[in-house]
């Protein structure tokens, strides 16, 4: 598998990022490397491994179905960059 | 050219549990705006998600309600996208190893019952609110809503009309409302509905070009929608021209749908399984516990009050279309087993007046016994049907029983013969035109003296007692 500066360039929209075309080419030799890397673990035979979807473990963590105390408007609007009233406010979001 | 009409839907629903589905805040509807956040929900660094027991048991009910196949391992994941009603930049959702699949309901068409498969019930999380300011170029978020337990509900694409897929819609929403997992409200988002919709020429196959529609907010804009959209698609086709696979919003003001202008880039989402939830593994003692607690669904208990108290289907279905309604229904004919007359006054006057209060039938104030009280003192004579109505009346606006409002009011109906002897011979003692004109043919005063008698004992006396008497004093002498 060989990722391109096209594949760079798409994941980079996906994760909103700007990068230059230098950066582009950089970006696509160093991901391939870790690919490389990586991909070593396909030499591994994993015929009768069942999937696991986590690795600790452990399954069924629950929590009953009670109320906590919430963090009030004030302390939830703190790390805002920009907010009016009690809400967040962001930049229009156009449909 | 003959099209074919294929839909599918997504519905989504909020689930009644008391909070978030991976943190403790209050699920609230209508609370202050980030009133109700805390780390977890606001997606602040380091902050973990833990799974609400509650929400995994809700959501199992719909899927057995539905004769899903609830999934041993459940999976949660990661949907990757940015939007500013999603704080963590992905939502936390469920993709190839869904809560439950494969199941359907039964939806009454024209002719008879139709299969409506169910592809997969999922649990994820609900997004928060964003409010449009037109003015300032500006969105306000409000992350109360962010949390709340949801589960989709994906169809097959087996519904072949605009009303099946209302139908189908009605009959989910019902399921849900009786199970008490979701309280169905359609205006405050808690049951909403995307629409997937095609045309194929008939007797094909393979699926046409689809779109999928967004906004619609109540069953009524369900249908309209996807009539309009229905339309649409026919004329594009019928010009040779191509249905463009997009998402299109409906607007109910001017009565279609508009597509939503995407920036040309295909919607990739990135789903991985989420490394800050442990897997799910629902075992059968789970699911069979589950399954115990299950009350009966609407539709076979329509049928039982139709095959058990031989009611008409009409009835059944109106007494059945609320879970308490039936249940007081129920009540009442346990106590005085007069199915028919029971479905009558249920159906009339209480309903009338739990509905002028906006009020549900688990909080009526004429309890089931003394309904079937009254109805018993119908029947043996002692209150008339008409007095029965303001008694009624007065048992919904104090709560007491029947034999205490008729004693205060003096409402018991006058069954003593003699009393009425006395008063049919008053009543033709002062109408002797009448009673002349009846002895000479005119056979329709008869009702005349009814009344005459009725309006003299204040319409206490028993009708029917006061025909065999009346009849026997006007051939008498």
């Amino acid at each position: 598998m060989k990722l391109s500066a096209m594949d760079v360039e798409y994941a980079a929209g996906l994760a909103r990022l700007e990068i230059t075309d230098q950066e582009k080419e950089i970006f696509a030799r160093q991901l391939n490397e870790v690919l490389l890397y990586i991909g070593s673990l396909n030499e591994l035979d994993t015929q009768g491994v069942v999937p696991a979807a986590h690795p600790g473990g452990l399954t069924n963590v629950f929590r009953e179905d009670e109320v906590r105390e919430s963090l009030n408007t004030q302390e939830a609007l703190t790390n805002a960059p920009d907010t009016r009233g009690d809400f967040f406010r962001v930049p229009k979001i156009i449909d | 050219m003959d099209f074919e009409t294929v839909i599918g839907l997504e519905v989504h629903a909020q689930l009644l549990t008391c909070t978030k589905i991976f943190c403790g805040c209050s699920t609230a509807f209508g609370r202050p705006p980030n009133s109700l956040t805390c780390p977890v929900c606001l997606a602040l660094p380091g902050a973990l998600p833990v799974l609400n027991r509650k929400a995994v048991e809700f959501a199992m009910k719909m899927a057995l309600a539905t004769g899903c196949r609830i999934n041993e391992q459940n999976v949660f994941a990661r949907k990757n996208y940015f939007y500013p009603d999603l704080p963590k930049g992905y939502q936390i959702s469920q993709d190839t190893l869904p809560l439950a699949e494969g199941g359907h309901i039964l939806i009454e068409v024209q002719d008879g019952n139709t299969k409506i498969g169910i592809e997969r019930i999922h649990m994820e999380e609900d997004a928060g609110k964003l409010i449009h300011d037109e003015a300032n170029r500006a969105s306000y978020v409000d992350l109360n809503r962010a949390g709340v337990p949801l589960i989709e509900i994906v169809s097959k694409p087996d519904l072949r009309s605009p009303a099946a897929a209302v139908h189908y819609l009605k009959s989910l929403h019902e399921i849900l409302v009786y199970l008490e997992i979701c309280d169905g409200n359609m205006e405050e988002g808690s049951f909403r509905c995307d629409a997937n919709v095609s045309l194929r020429p008939r007797g094909q196959s393979t699926l046409g070009r689809r779109t999928e529609l967004k906004n619609l907010n109540s069953f009524r804009h369900v249908q309209r929608a996807l009539e309009y959209e229905v339309t649409r698609q026919r004329r594009l086709l019928e010009k040779g021209l191509e249905v463009e696979q997009e998402t299109r919003l409906w607007d109910e003001a001017q009565g279609m749908t508009m597509s939503m202008r995407s920036k040309g880039e295909a919607r990739d989402y990135r789903y991985f399984p989420e490394p800050d939830l442990v897997p799910v593994v629902i075992d059968e003692a789970w699911v069979a516990k589950v399954r115990a607690d299950l009350p009966e669904l609407p539709q076979a208990r329509r049928e039982r009050f139709v095959s058990a108290y031989g009611i008409p289907a009409y009835d059944a279905g109106v007494l059945t279309s609320d879970r308490r309604l039936a249940d007081y229904y129920e009540d009442v004919v346990r106590l005085c087993d007069r199915p028919k007359i029971a479905a009558n006054w249920v159906m009339g006057d209480v309903m009338r007046l739990l509905n002028e209060d906006r009020r549900g039938a688990h909080d009526c104030p004429v309890m089931p016994e003394s309904l079937a009280e009254m109805i018993l003192l119908i029947e043996e004579g002692v209150v008339s049907g008409k007095m029965a109505k303001e008694i009624i009346e007065q048992m919904y606006r104090t709560g007491r029983p029947p034999a205490q409002i008729i004693a205060e009011k003096g409402m018991v109906q006058i069954t003593d013969e003699g009393e009425l002897d006395a008063t049919i011979a008053a009543v033709l003692e002062a109408n002797p035109r009448q009673l002349a004109e009846y002895r000479g043919g005119r056979d329709k005063l008869f009702g005349y003296f009814v009344g005459q008698v009725m309006k003299l004992t204040g319409g206490k006396a028993n009708p029917k007692l006061v025909n065999d008497l009346l009849k026997k004093a006007l051939h008498h002498d």
